[in-house]
């Protein structure tokens, strides 16, 4: 299908982003942007609207130039190079599927400048429909689709090209739910059958972390942090990562000591903590600091279980029950905030609720230190 | 109860505005057909002699022959016109556009006679003959505007990424503009060409200034009311333009609910002459 014939671990980077710029007037939409993406991966540009991950994307397909900074795509400096000349294809955000052609004119579209037989073209637009489960529909007017059927339409269309870089606008967007997580697992399953590099624009950071192998987090036009899926949620550089990914408690804490690979803090309703440095992966910057810990990680343990020196007693405030899981607001001493500790609801195990105290366990693995 | 006596009075005067607006038109048919010279009832019988005598006359078939001419040329060239307006100020922003785009629609609001005197003036300065030329330069004049606003509602409602997903595809900008742009405003297009077309069909006083030895149908038209014999025959003349405005206006209907159904909900916005 490519001449990618190497995995997402090679380390080639397929795009090169050198401190990209890019200003509309006065606003500053991205700010400064470095980083490469590897050949073959699945990469997600994640961040709330606003963020310039659309406008990243957008440069990269050539619709927009970089004010300054400069993008390398494949080893070959990109500016000047207008979208129509670039080995980039995009699944847009409403499809764009073309409403005056069908299914299989929309997807050999592309096609038709390369000026193959009709035999040839023929052959690719079949292959490029079975490879999206649209076999057959070749001949459908492209208003009869259903939303499904447009994206899937989009992606052959695009695919149907054999680009280096596959570009995906919030391609999931605009379906409901249970085919959106349907839609997640097939894009996941193409990319790898197709083995051509994704980029992925987002603002959903499950979507994002099911999908990725590598996550670009965006703010304000820049990139917070550039890490795997896990790496990211279990080590978020900073509390704006960390309360964007998922649902994170935050303690405040004082940074004792710092000597060597050991970090010694005193934590809110915790008490003392020794940490590895590498549990900081954003650093710090000594005194006044908060930590995070994920709802899962803490535990509310048994009543009749054993005292230990990592339990905290508290009162719950709040019962969310899920069936599977619980979730629990617990007001721990010496703090404000509420913790949320999500608890899964195995045998025996007893439904708390509101006013009853419980006591929570801990670990020290748990704790991610924050600036 | 007040809601329905009002809805009564709204029926009544749906009603009597219907019938001040068709009522004389339906005049038209009548008389074509009606067997004297004098417009007026009792009818004397149905002929078809007023027919007869439109095609049998020269001067008559030269005049529509003209008016065709200029209505074509001038729907053409207005149509064009205001499709590179139209997706101008469709898709770019550029300084002052909207006083640019305000002066271009004044002709819509511009007396006809003021545009009319003030060519006529201007091709005298420059020594130029009036002809059929100088009749379709100021019809132009004055379909541009209804061509630019047809075709702007169907340039703004085109989903600009369509464009954008013709040229990711590795369509050139002109080719994107002839695969996707075009057959998607294609309904806009043929409105503007139909109501251009109309316009200049039947616009007087432009045609009457600037013509030169050529009449267009309607100064035609005028100069034979001074004649009551020809009057008859003007009225057949008329309903025979009624009927041709009539299929245009439902082929300008079928263009676009054929439109419709081949592109989907996207193309209901696109104007339409209904």
């Amino acid at each position: 299908m490519t001449e990618t014939t190497t995995g997402p671990d090679s380390g080639r980077p397929i795009i090169e982003l050198d401190r990209v710029e890019k200003r509309f007037g006065p606003v500053i939409a991205l700010d400064g942007v470095s980083g490469g993406i590897r050949a073959g991966e699945f990469f997600s540009l994640l961040g709330p609207s606003g963020c310039g991950k659309t406008t990243l994307l957008r440069m990269i397909a050539g619709f927009d130039e970089p004010t300054s900074g400069s993008i390398m795509l494949d080893g070959k400096p990109m500016a000047g190079v207008p979208a129509n000349h670039r080995p980039t294809n995009m699944v847009f955000q409403s499809y764009a599927i073309f409403p005056h052609l069908n299914v299989a004119e929309n997807v050999a579209y592309g096609l038709k400048r390369l000026r193959l037989d009709k035999a040839e073209m023929n052959r690719r637009v079949t292959e490029a429909l079975d490879m999206v489960d649209l076999a057959g529909y070749g001949e459908r007017a492209s208003h009869a689709l259903s939303g499904g059927q447009r994206q899937r339409v989009a992606l052959a269309r695009a695919l149907v090209l054999r680009p280096k870089v596959l570009l995906l606008d919030e391609p999931l967007s605009a379906l409901d739910k249970k085919l959106r997580e349907q839609m997640q697992v097939e894009l996941r399953h193409l990319q790898r059958a197709v083995g051509i590099t994704f980029i992925l624009v987002t603002h959903d950071q499950e979507e994002a972390l099911t999908m990725s192998d590598r996550i670009a987090v965006m703010f304000d036009g820049k990139i917070a942090q550039l890490a795997s899926p896990e790496e990211l949620y279990r080590r978020p550089v900073n509390r704006r990562v960390a309360s964007f990914i998922g649902v994170m408690n935050f303690l405040e804490a004082q940074l004792v000591s710092g000597e060597g690979d050991q970090l010694s803090l005193d934590v809110a309703a915790l008490g003392r903590v020794d940490v590895p440095r590498s549990q900081a992966p954003g650093g710090t910057n000594g005194g006044h600091i908060s930590v995070g810990i994920r709802p899962e990680m803490l535990t509310i343990l048994l009543e009749d279980s054993d005292r230990s020196p990592r339990e905290v007693e508290g009162v719950i405030s709040d019962a969310n029950y899920y069936g599977d899981l619980t979730y629990y607001e617990v007001q721990l001493p010496g703090t404000e905030a509420l913790a949320t500790v999500t608890m899964r609801n195995t045998a025996g195990r007893r439904i708390l609720r509101e006013g009853m105290k419980a006591r929570v366990g801990w670990s020290p693995e748990a704790i991610v230190v924050l600036e | 109860m007040s809601a329905r006596g009002a809805g009564g009075w709204l029926k009544t005067y749906a009603v009597v505005y219907l019938a001040f607006l068709y009522g004389p038109v339906l005049l038209l048919p009548i008389f074509a057909f009606n067997d004297s010279t004098i417009i007026s009832f009792p009818l004397k019988g149905f002929t078809t002699k007023w027919f007869e005598q439109l095609v049998n006359n020269p001067v008559l078939q030269g005049a529509v022959g003209n008016s065709l001419y200029v209505a074509i040329s001038a729907a053409s060239i207005s149509t064009i016109l205001g499709i590179f307006a139209a997706r101008a100020s469709a898709r770019f922003d550029f300084p002052a556009k909207r006083g640019i785009m305000g002066f271009i629609m004044l002709p819509l609001v511009l007396p006809e006679i003021i545009i009319a005197v003030a060519l006529l003036v201007i091709l005298i300065q420059l020594g130029l003959d009036l002809s059929l030329s100088t009749v379709i330069l100021g019809h132009v004049l004055v379909c541009t505007p209804f061509s630019i606003a047809i075709l702007s509602s169907a340039f703004q409602n085109l989903d600009r990424s369509l464009e954008e997903a013709s040229l990711d595809l590795g369509e050139t900008r002109l080719g994107t503009f002839f695969r996707v742009t075009l057959p998607l405003v294609a309904p806009g297009v043929i409105s503007s060409l139909l109501i251009s077309f109309t316009i200049s069909l039947d616009e007087f006083i432009i045609a009457f200034f600037l013509t030169g030895t050529e009449p267009t149908l309607p100064v035609y038209i005028w100069s034979q009311l001074r004649f009551t014999a020809k009057l008859p025959s003007v009225m057949a003349l008329g309903f025979l333009l009624l009927v041709l405005s009539l299929v245009l206006l439902l082929a300008a209907e079928y263009f676009r609910r054929r439109a419709i159904t081949r592109t989907g909900a996207q193309g209901a916005a696109t104007g339409g002459l209904m």
